[in-house]
């Protein structure tokens, strides 16, 4: 690993930083406090379940926004503002800069899930008063979610290297919105005929398959996991990851700078 | 060894929104620049001049053509860690200080850890930056930016520095304080190769030139070799705003400016203008013979006929 | 020499068409081992209700993916001769209360949630409910009203409603002619194998859903067996009073009564007739929903459909 990865991940983390992004935080935890104790009061037999699925959502939700809202202006902004000029006048090789800039947003996800995951905990200790064997299994969802940040990541970086801000988002949020339901693609796919079949089947495997990675219900009910589940989503996840991150690379080595 | 060699460097864009068609930004350029010289390239604004250095920092890719810097290929990334570059009105990332700019910059340059922090404290010194720590980039002035812009040139002791509009956004203190530095590089050994538009700063500072228009290679030379050809006039400055008859008949071209007057005459007229004045009675203020100035070089080079084709840069 | 600009475009191409692969590969795997918990992660929401307020206003999309799921989870279950449709109500109930104009929807708890298992969840009362909240929603569809007395007939065995509810319908605007003929048939022939052929005959034509064609289907086949079983018994029960004795063998009966040729079943097997003079089918677990001609301590398999229509 070149020691510029290391440099512009940093430089990317440091950015996100002092541009605020953390402060998201407070309004997670505030959405996550008010749940735990309102959901503490009514008494109701599912606290367990409602904080587990509304805070392992929440966590993903926030995370896929803050992915998608600095990833697609990592490397557009960049070429907008030239601040690049400076930056690949020196010894950076161009791939090296795609890939920094992905450990640098994938890395600020990290941390901040990182604290949420605090939160998350913490507010299932107040309303369960203590935590059992099947909790470890958050650790998993949370896993899993991170999972799917590095490949939102990958993907809001790859739209970011040829296209404005605005039509990233809209690709990378559809891109989102139509792998959570990738079942269900698949499911539409094995009902078709003909034409449409083959291209709703192409479409479901090629479109990132986030129904795989979301165990949130699964985990609510305490239902276990497997670790064949667990190290096939992560060569899933890192294989995604490296598709787009390539595709990243190629167009951005070619692209002219104006 | 050549500092910068352009072998053939040409760009074609293609304009257009649904049927595009070429433009060329530049035509096939050859251009030699040697080592330890200031070299000044020369144009007014697009002309081809920002292309050209983008594309020898590997920004834009050349339609075709080669190039050699400090002896390797202009796209081995390695080489890139003896070359600085300060782009016209550079921008950077605003969010960060002046420190954390150079240290990140001194970082992805290869500067070693432990050399970092005095090298940027020096390079900041030396650009006249002092008092900004903590100082967020993006409460600098235009002039501010500029210095940081050459400090990231320079820091990590580069042999080689290119330059585009160094002297824009600066007050005539700083322009003053850019021209110093670019000297003293030279005295170091550098090679500092700067666009610019601005040929008084060219005339001051260049050991040699390139005219370059609308993508085209117009001239190069020795700013000496250029300037130094007299061109067989002198100028008459007299008092007063008359302009006698007989001046005009020696072929006086004659501006009036305030109370004087500013004759150009060929130099063989020289006693008869004198003579002239002294007729009239008019107060001669000067005789001074013309030297050619790089601006008239300049012009002259700019209204040349396009030529197709390579224009291979030798001297005048 | 390839310059570093070539190699690297190379190297990331490289890992692109080997990346895509492995995920494709991979995404298959997957599917494989996942928990088949996912629909009943869909379900995790039970309440219709809590469904269309979570759909934030796109019901017409939750619908059409509620109903997806409905059928690939029967068809996936009745492919695994599953013998519990534990979801099927629920996931019937949230795609109608999503859409309550998703006819289809209707049909297919018709065919499906009132039979008892393996043919079906068994829930008949369910199915009712299902059929009279679809025709409160689509009061001029005549088809519902055909569904919701299909059940009483089929699964209930309530001929009575089923007539009234066969006559509600034929005063549809647009209703079938044979709405009519069919209330006129359940109020005096109910129990008639003709009846019963005629709804059957009636769902396979009308309904495009390939899951309910083939249940007619099936329900067609059996109708012939026990309509044919019925006929034979009584002719052994003739040949019985003529002779005072059992056939000793198919051929007999066959030779006594005069029939033409010896009678065989929907498949071109013979029936047979067993020692005691009962008339057997061949292979009855070809024929899912016979109720006559099994041999006796006869268990019926889960039901498969034997033509792709």
């Amino acid at each position: 690993m070149s020691p510029r990865i290391v440099h512009i991940a940093a430089n990317t983390f440091r950015e996100a930083v002092r541009d605020r992004v953390l402060y998201n935080l407070i309004a997670f935890a505030l959405l996550l406090s008010g749940a735990a104790i309102f959901v503490g009061q009514i008494s109701i037999d599912i606290e367990r379940l409602v904080v587990i699925n509304l805070g392992l959502t929440a966590v993903s939700l926030f995370g896929v926004v803050i992915a998608i809202f600095i990833g697609i202006g990592l490397v557009s902004k960049e070429i907008e503002k030239r601040t690049l000029y400076t930056v690949l006048s020196r010894p950076v090789r161009r791939w090296e800069f795609i890939v920094g800039k992905f450990f640098g947003l994938a890395g600020t996800l990290v941390v901040n899930t990182f604290f949420m995951a605090i939160g998350v905990f913490g507010a299932l200790l107040y309303v369960a008063h203590k935590f059992s064997k099947p909790d470890a299994l958050i650790l998993v969802a949370l896993y899993f979610i991170v999972l799917e940040f590095l490949i939102i990541c990958s993907l809001a970086l790859l739209f970011s290297s040829f296209s404005s801000p605005l039509l990233s988002a809209v690709f990378a949020f559809s891109l989102f919105v139509i792998g959570s339901f990738a079942d269900d693609l698949r499911g539409f796919a094995s009902l078709a005929h003909g034409m449409t079949r083959w291209l709703a089947t192409a479409a479901a495997y090629l479109v990132p398959n986030f129904s795989a990675l979301n165990v949130i219900s699964a985990v609510a009910h305490q239902q276990p996991l497997t670790s064949q589940l667990i190290l096939n989503n992560t060569l899933y996840a890192l294989f995604y990851t490296t598709v787009a991150l390539s595709g990243a690379v190629l167009i951005f080595e070619r692209r002219n700078l104006k | 060894m050549a500092a910068i060699e352009i072998l053939g460097l040409e760009k074609t864009y293609m304009v257009g929104f649904w049927r595009k068609r070429p433009k060329r930004a530049l035509q096939p350029l050859h251009l030699t620049v040697e080592e330890g010289e200031i070299f000044g390239f020369l144009g007014p604004n697009g002309a081809g001049k920002t292309t050209t250095l983008k594309m020898l920092m590997g920004l834009v890719f050349p339609t075709s053509g080669t190039a050699r810097i400090l002896g390797h290929e202009w796209t081995d990334p390695e080489i890139k860690a003896q070359i600085g570059f300060l782009p016209e009105q550079p921008y950077f990332y605003d969010y960060l200080t002046a420190h954390e700019l150079l240290d990140y910059y001194g970082q992805l340059s290869g500067v070693p850890a432990k050399d970092r922090k005095r090298r940027v404290e020096e390079v900041l010194q030396r650009v006249g930056l002092t008092d900004i720590k903590g100082v967020q980039l993006r409460k600098f002035s235009k002039g501010m930016l500029q210095r940081a812009g050459i400090a990231q040139a320079i820091l990590h002791n580069p042999k080689l520095v290119f330059f585009d509009e160094p002297m824009s956004g600066l007050d005539p203190l700083g322009r003053r304080e850019v021209r110093d530095l670019m000297e003293q590089l030279k005295q170091e050994g550098k090679t500092v190769f700067f666009s610019t538009h601005i040929l008084s700063d060219a005339e001051a500072l260049c050991d040699r030139v390139a005219i370059i228009h609308q993508g085209e290679l117009r001239g190069v030379g020795a700013v000496e070799d250029l300037t130094s050809t007299v061109q067989g006039k002198v100028e008459v400055v007299w008092q007063g705003t008359q302009i006698p008859a007989s001046m005009k008949a020696l072929g006086a071209e004659c501006h009036v400016t305030g109370d004087t007057v500013r004759a150009v005459l060929p130099e063989n007229q020289q006693d008869a203008a004198i003579d002239a004045l002294r007729r009239e009675r008019i107060r001669l203020i000067a005789i001074t013979p013309l030297r050619t100035s790089l601006e008239a070089y300049f012009v002259e080079k700019l209204q040349k006929s396009p030529t197709t084709g390579k224009t291979v840069g030798t001297a005048v | 020499m390839m310059n570093a600009r070539k190699r690297t475009t190379v190297i990331a191409a490289t890992c692109l068409a080997i990346s895509m692969a492995a995920s494709v590969l991979l995404l298959r795997h997957i599917d494989e081992i996942r928990p088949k918990a996912t629909i009943e992660d869909a379900l995790y929401i039970n309440s219709p209700q809590m469904v269309k307020r979570a759909s934030v206003g796109f019901n017409g999309l939750m619908a059409c993916i509620y109903w997806t799921r409905t059928v690939q989870y029967f068809g996936h279950r009745h492919f695994d001769r599953a013998h519990t449709y534990n979801e099927l109500a629920p996931l019937l109930e949230i795609t109608t209360t999503l859409d309550p104009n998703l006819i289809p929807a209707y049909e297919f708890g018709a065919s499906f949630l009132a039979p008892k298992p393996p043919g079906g969840a068994g829930e008949p009362a369910r199915a009712i409910h299902l059929m009279e909240y679809g025709i409160e929603h689509n009061p001029d569809n005549w088809r519902l009203y055909y569904d919701l007395g299909f059940v009483y007939y089929t699964e209930l065995k309530d001929y009575r409603n089923a007539a009234e509810v066969f006559e509600r319908g034929s005063k549809v605007p647009n209703a079938h002619p044979f709405m009519k003929i069919m209330a006129a048939q359940m109020a005096t022939h109910a129990g008639d194998f003709t009846t019963a052929r005629m709804l059957w005959t009636a769902t396979y034509e009308s309904s495009r859903e390939s899951n309910i064609r083939q249940n007619a289907v099936e329900h067609l086949r059996a109708l012939r067996v026990d309509e044919d079983v019925t006929n034979l018994q009584a002719l052994v029960t003739e040949f019985g009073e003529h002779t005072g004795r059992l056939p000793a063998g198919m051929w007999e009966l066959v030779v006594a009564e005069q029939l033409r040729g010896t009678p065989v079943d929907p498949d071109g097997n013979q029936y047979q007739l067993s020692a005691d003079g009962q008339v057997l089918v061949q292979n009855p677990d070809d024929f899912p929903f016979i109720t006559r001609g099994t041999p006796p301590g006869y268990i019926p398999a889960p039901p498969k459909f034997h033509t792709k229509s």
